[in-house]
């Protein structure tokens, strides 16, 4: 199997995976990063949201021999102590249920917000739409995107 | 580890207290029996293994205290909730809890299962008096310290305080209170005087969630451990005939194929791997028994309700004259489909299987039969079974069935080597212990403005409605009441979803008692009341749900949603319905854009008796309600030849955040014990749902998914 070095979370990683290996299964088998979920492997359900280049992307899609010259972001590198804004803001309204999903739910709120600094409600339930909650904490998903962007602004 | 006997025991408790060779009170309880007589206890607790005893609560020579929490956490919050109960009468403070979850001990405790809502409600008792005897021990040791009576001593937050004002923290004593007999009769506290119970605690596991650490099951790996991706019958009524697994073998990563039952596991070194390997079996499948179809189905149950036999469940009265002699009697047919529960972290099981034991660990809702399961399909003792939980990436009833444990138990028993299974998501949709499809149809009598009868039958697969939910409302309310039952046994696989046998059941009655209110021309809020006064002083103890919590519970929801004095264009609807022992009523405003039913707003009205964790607590009700709507608006799940034609998200819609209404949520203020959250909130959603489209269009919905329906009349969202 090929060798690839891969730019995750500011660090110099070297894997052996086949090619067509999907960066989540990488993460998840190769490199113990396994806050980045699998759940559907179609793209359709957004728990294995992660940064490349600082775009929120869908890892399952992702083929590890595309990825050599791309910065990569897992929910394990958001921030060094876990108090990033939008970590923050998910503790504060208590948002998880079951909690699967949140990883992919912070990782895709992270990115619109470093996009879009005060969002108004209906951009927020656009951009928050292709995350599936299973347990259906959608209230406190919103709830808690708001409160991020205040503290991020 | 080694567990040493305690002398300290009594029978008549249900605790057992014994001193850590490391230091610190470890107290062992049993919910609802006593310690069986013998029952060791762990001395090395840092070690423990859990396999003697396992709820515990820990109290260490610095005062911290750990509560080994020991139900399944499904997303539904005991993990964080039971705990606080605990602690509550140990008058700890909740700086200073740990929270650990528990693994299987299937000899000394009871009750290790997270389904039914049950979990809060049958604990509430035990928990306290645990937390509330080793408050008093602690009491009682720094008592003896100090000379005085321990009477004139209390605690607060960890600190027994004296008549002179001295003090001394829970870890100064607990050396001493191990040694002490275990008082009974213990004073609880008065709910009044709740300082942990009724706060808004945040989920224990809160920092490991947005931090991504490892959790849940599908995050649990051994070195050496193989992954298994296993190929199963794509159809109900299929067996394996034969397979061709070269190519599979040829892929990167695959180290053996291994054929169990009906089944192809692949093993590989890593899960895509596995999952490759899959893919490249090629397999030949014959049919056993005859392939189902939603059509079929369709045709089957309409045939049971056409019919005549059937199983009485419940009968008042005599609907055969209340039917004869009304002025009006209305009948109306509902239907459902099959639903998969689709848990996101889809199902997966480790296992290691040696000669000397048997270890698993993962995701399961019911652990304990789990581990009988497996012992039987091994051939083992169930004292070589050691079974750990995880953290569920979601239940809704999927993980009751430990089939995916027993897979992983007899692969990696065959490969002799640790393997973990793990479901695709087509894995998870496809090969489901089904919600099954149902139908009901439900006649009722009027007379001089008021109904004299109701005759509910019930065409189910596999079986649904039974025990006591022909005892729910609107049983005891009208005179003459009939509920009779009949099956068609089906080849797919069927079990309990979220909200078992009341999911659908009170989308038909409540949008049923909606049509009946507009026949009669009165509010149907009103309705509702006027028929719960007839409930308010049975002598059936059949009967489950109060009238009078029911009617406190729909007064609420009616002042908090302004029932009846909305603003031009907002349409509501109303629902009430008691299961899982807490009443919840909810009123449902939407309105139209482009023609099409909006959701924007639930308002709901819960009586959970006393609220442990009210931040969890809503959380519960506002999933439960989005969740019953967006199975009620859009979950479909067909069957052809035998196959699910849905196989992942592309296919079957979740509802998402767009399509999500603002949930209110509001308790009733009682003392009364606590009763479960994770279900009760869902089963009056659709209907409120569907009562609040006919407010809106005029139309009437019979079936779900609501969207399907609302198509066929060209209304398009």
């Amino acid at each position: 199997m090929p060798n690839y070095t891969l730019h995750i979370n500011g660090k110099e990683r070297s894997v052996t995976a086949d090619a067509d290996t999907p960066l989540l299964w990488v993460l998840r088998d190769e490199l113990n990063l396994v806050g980045t979920k699998f759940g559907c492997g179609i793209a359709q359900c957004g728990a294995c949201t992660v940064y490349i280049d600082g775009v929120a992307t869908r890892s399952c899609q992702m083929e590890v021999s595309f990825l050599d010259d791309v910065k990569i972001t897992t929910i394990e590198g958001l921030s060094e102590d876990g108090k990033h804004p939008v970590q923050e803001a998910w503790k504060e309204i208590d948002v998880p249920q079951c909690g699967y999903c949140q990883a992919g739910q912070i990782m895709t709120a992270t990115a619109f917000l470093n996009e879009n600094k005060n969002p108004s409600e209906d951009e927020i339930r656009a951009a928050m739409h292709g995350n599936i909650c299973r347990c259906a904490s959608y209230n406190r998903i919103e709830k808690a995107v708001k409160v991020a962007a205040k503290k991020m602004s | 580890m080694k567990p040493q006997k305690t002398d300290n025991f009594s029978r008549r408790n249900f605790l057992k207290t014994s001193l850590l060779a490391s230091g610190g009170l470890l107290i062992g309880f049993n919910l609802l029996a006593a310690c069986k007589p013998g029952a060791l206890m762990p001395v090395d607790i840092e070690n423990l293994n859990f396999n003697d005893f396992n709820a515990f609560i820990k109290i260490s020579d610095d005062g911290f205290v750990t509560t080994f929490s020991p139900n399944p956490e499904i997303g539904q919050g005991v993990k964080t909730s039971m705990p606080m109960i605990i602690a509550e009468e140990l008058e700890a403070d909740w700086s200073k809890v740990n929270v650990v979850q528990g693994a299987l001990d299937s000899k000394n405790f009871t009750r290790q299962v997270a389904g039914g809502s049950q979990s809060i409600r049958s604990s509430w008792d035990a928990f306290r008096q645990t937390g509330a005897t080793a408050k008093q021990m602690l009491i009682n040791a720094a008592a003896i310290k100090w000379n005085v009576d321990a009477s004139t001593c209390v605690a607060s937050k960890g600190i027994i305080t004296n008549a002179n004002g001295d003090k001394l923290g829970y870890g100064e004593v607990v050396k001493e209170a191990a040694l002490l007999e275990v008082p009974e009769n213990v004073k609880l506290k008065e709910i009044k005087d709740f300082t942990i119970i009724g706060q808004e605690i945040v989920n224990v596991d809160i920092d490991k969630i947005i931090t991504g650490k490892p959790l849940f099951g599908l995050d649990y790996k051994v070195a050496g451990m193989l992954h298994a991706s296993v190929l199963r019958p794509p159809a109900f009524g299929q067996k394996l005939e034969s397979f061709d697994d070269t190519k599979a073998k040829a892929v990167n990563g695959v180290s053996e194929v291994i054929k169990f039952g009906d089944k192809i596991a692949v093993l590989a070194t890593s899960t895509w791997a596995a999952m490759k390997g899959k893919k490249a079996l090629s397999a030949t499948w014959i049919k056993d028994s005859d392939f189902e179809s939603t059509e079929k189905h369709n045709e089957v149950l309409t045939k049971i309700l056409d019919g005549t036999k059937f199983e009485t469940r419940r009968e008042d009265g005599n609907i055969s004259q209340a039917f004869a002699a009304a002025d009006k009697v209305i009948e109306r047919t509902y239907h459902s489909p099959f639903l998969p529960h689709n848990c996101l972290e889809p199902m997966n099981f480790y296992a290691d299987v040696t000669a000397e034991k048997v270890h698993l660990v993962g995701p399961i809702q019911t652990p304990q039969w789990t581990v009988s399961r497996v012992a039987k399909l091994l051939e083992r003792k169930e004292e070589d079974i050691f079974c750990e939980m995880t953290r569920m990436g979601g239940g809704f009833g999927r993980r009751l069935y430990g089939d995916f444990a027993l897979e992983a138990a007899e692969i990696s028993s065959l490969a002799k080597k640790p393997i973990k299974v793990i479901f695709s998501r087509e894995d998870d949709m496809t090969a489901g212990t089904y919600r099954p499809s149902i139908k009901y149809r439900i006649k009722a009598s009027i007379k001089d403005g008021k109904v004299t009868g109701y005759y509910l039958k019930e065409a189910a697969i596999n079986g649904n409605m039974y025990g006591a939910i022909p005892n729910f409302f609107p049983a005891g309310c009208i005179p003459n009441f009939k509920v009779d039952t009949a099956n068609h046994t089906s080849n797919i696989t069927t079990g309990a979803w979220r909200a078992p046998y009341t999911n659908f059941l009170a989308f038909a009655e409540q949008t049923f008692f909606d049509e009946l209110a507009s026949e009669l021309n009165i509010d149907t809020i009103q309705l509702r009341l006027d028929l719960l006064q007839n409930v308010k002083n049975t002598t059936d103890e059949k009967i489950e749900y109060s009238g009078q919590r029911m009617e406190d519970t729909i007064k609420l929801v009616r002042e908090k949603a302004n029932w009846g004095k909305t603003e031009e264009g907002v349409f509501q609807g109303f629902s009430a319905y008691y299961s899982h022992n807490t009443h919840v009523a909810e009123i449902a405003d939407i309105v139209l854009q482009d023609g099409f039913p909006v959701i924007k707003k639930v308002t709901v009205a819960v009586d959970c008796g006393v609220v442990v964790n009210p931040s969890g607590a809503r959380n519960q009700v506002e999933g439960g309600v989005i969740d019953g709507i967006g199975h009620a608006m859009f979950a479909d799940f067909s069957f052809n030849e035998g196959k699910p034609d849905a196989q992942n998200f592309d296919t079957y819609r979740l509802i998402r955040m767009l399509e999500t209404p603002k949930v209110e949520v509001h308790f009733i203020e009682n003392n009364l014990s606590p009763t479960g959250l994770g279900e009760p909130g869902l089963p009056p959603a659709g209907g409120a749902v569907a009562n609040a489209i006919n407010a809106a269009l005029g139309k009437r919905i019979y079936s779900q998914p609501f969207a399907k329906e609302l198509e066929k009349s060209g209304i398009l969202g």
